[in-house]
């Protein structure tokens, strides 16, 4: 089982490395998104910094959602689905395969990333550390909860539109925790707290979110 | 009558009180009219289909 | 007695049965609720009338939450045991939610204005009505997003259930996060405890608004099972004349060419 794990993952990897624009869209919105604010709001210093954590966090967001239609589309359109459902091993660990791979090419560069965009938007370097380790355990959770509503909406008209609707409820505890960690880490209070239930946030999400996707896979194949 | 116009005048705060009792009952009137409306066409709908049938 | 009405024919009978009771009964102890919290309960002595919101607020917001746990169960019941008109219940059951929710959003920025001066808080109490809210949008058109209806509420189903483990998570997140960013600004209805004086026409509202939710429930459940009845009508007469036709084609193909030539010789 192991073994056909990390075949589909290698294989979902594969498979958006070499259609290249994905990752790139990925990182080119995040980046994109990070860059507007200090347009919107001004460049004044303090006000970044003050909000500079909810920046990059609400961008990250917005870039996951962007690429959660494409974790079972191409699948579903091709009949790989239907192949990976009828294989030996149960249909929730191939889908905990897939995202992954989904994290893999979205969480994790967002995370590399993030350093560099804090300091754009003038995020105080003492808390980088905590926004990066936050967006480090808090994306799989992004990738899990996003796979929920993806595999919801196969065959839907405007599955893009209806999974941008559909996530919000999930991805709020993670962006409330990890926001409050870094700002906590600004006043010098206590982070623990905060990083622990955004673990917790994730942690449990990474059994339950598979079971889920995996029932509305086999509700979307009947 | 005065006694009427005071009291529809809430205190000074009906400007917040009728809109909210406005609100309800547009929304939760609106509802339970097209609910029955709803009702009584698909009612219809199937009496003629029943009708039709050999 | 869930079982029993399982039976989509006898579920029909049963409802036409208690329908209009229900309807008179709604009215009714509305009719007395809106009398009572309008008149006869008191003000406040801190908010003076503005009070009287409170009325339709509080018990909007009961109904908001207990019919999306509704929801939630009937879904529950519609996959896990397969009760054939528990997902047709969680369908007819959104709309109503999502209006009582719109209607302790706006009541609650009505009554919030005078209170707290402002249109909008972001307190936890209402932000978490907020979400529940997107909740109900989000299923509703989840439902209405397949071109297949049965997969549609299949799949609307799932997601109910997926929102109720999701609701704990999100009060106490939203909580922890009020309590970050915001001090306690909990206002105080007259005092430690609400008085009895309010809280008999709170109830009354509440038990109003419960009744014309049950009422509103079994005319949309009403209505879906006679759309689907007619449906299936339509597919069985139009499978009928198929038949028909086909039949007649097969008996008598040359009479039928030979008709087909006379007319279009007629028309010519």
């Amino acid at each position: 089982m192991t073994a056909a794990f990390w075949g589909l993952f290698r294989r979902d990897l594969r498979l958006s490395w070499r259609q290249g624009g994905e990752i790139g869209l990925v990182l080119g919105f995040f980046v994109l998104a990070v860059l507007l604010f200090p347009f919107g709001v001004g460049p004044e210093p303090r006000l970044l910094a003050r909000i500079g954590a909810g920046i990059i966090w609400v961008a990250a967001l917005l870039a996951a959602v962007l690429s959660l239609d494409r974790l079972f589309a191409a699948d579903y359109a091709d009949g790989g689905l239907d192949l990976i459902a009828l294989s030996p091993i149960p249909l929730e660990v191939s889908v905990l395969a897939k995202i992954a791979a989904h994290w893999v090419t979205t969480g994790l560069p967002l995370t590399v990333l993030s350093p560099v965009l804090a300091i754009l938007v003038d995020l105080d370097p003492a808390a980088i550390p905590v926004l990066v380790f936050g967006l480090l355990i808090g994306t799989p959770a992004l990738s899990l909860l996003g796979a929920i509503a993806a595999a919801l909406t196969l065959g839907a008209r405007r599955p893009g539109v209806l999974i941008s609707l559909l996530v919000l409820p999930l991805f709020l505890p993670t962006l409330i925790f990890a926001t409050g960690a870094v700002e906590a880490s600004l006043v010098a209070a206590a982070v623990r707290p905060h990083l622990l239930l955004l673990g917790a946030v994730s942690l449990a999400a990474l059994p339950l979110a598979p079971l889920a996707t995996a029932a509305a896979l086999r509700q979307a194949l009947e | 009558m005065s006694a009427v116009v005071a009291w529809a005048a809430m205190g000074g705060y009906a400007v917040f009180v009728w809109p909210a009792y406005g609100i309800a009952a547009l929304v939760l009137g609106g509802l339970s009219l097209s609910s029955w409306v709803r009702h009584r066409r698909s009612a219809a709908a199937l009496a003629r289909l029943d009708e039709r049938r050999p | 007695m869930l079982t029993r009405l399982a039976n989509p024919a006898r579920f029909m009978r049963a409802s036409g049965a208690v329908l209009p009771w229900l309807g008179l009964a709604s009215a009714a102890v509305l009719a007395i609720g809106l009398v009572w919290s309008l008149v006869f309960a008191p003000p406040d002595y801190q908010q003076g009338e503005s009070v009287r919101i409170m009325f339709i607020h509080v018990p909007a917001a009961w109904m908001a939450l207990s019919v999306y746990l509704f929801m939630a169960v009937a879904s529950a019941a519609a996959l896990v045991w397969r009760h054939p008109l528990a997902d047709i219940a969680a369908q007819a059951a959104a709309p109503v939610g999502a209006g009582f929710t719109l209607v302790c959003l706006a009541t609650g920025s009505l009554w919030g204005r005078p209170m707290w001066g402002a249109w909008w808080v972001w307190d936890a109490r209402l932000t978490s009505v907020l979400v529940l809210f997107f909740l109900y949008l989000g299923y509703i058109a989840l439902v209405n997003a397949f071109d297949d209806p049965g997969r549609g509420v299949r799949a609307g189903a799932l997601l109910a259930i997926v929102g109720v483990v999701n609701l704990p998570i999100i009060k106490f997140s939203v909580d922890w996060w009020n309590t970050l960013h915001q001090p306690a600004s909990v206002f105080r209805l007259g005092g430690p405890t609400i008085a009895i004086s309010m809280l008999l026409p709170l109830f009354v509202m509440a038990i109003g608004f419960l009744l014309l939710f049950m009422w509103m429930l079994l005319l949309r459940m009403r209505t879906a099972l006679n759309e689907r009845k007619a449906q299936a009508l339509r597919l069985y007469g139009q499978a009928a004349q198929l038949g028909e036709s086909r039949r007649r084609a097969a008996a008598a193909p040359a009479a039928s060419i030979r008709g087909t030539a006379t007319r279009a010789g007629a028309g010519g």
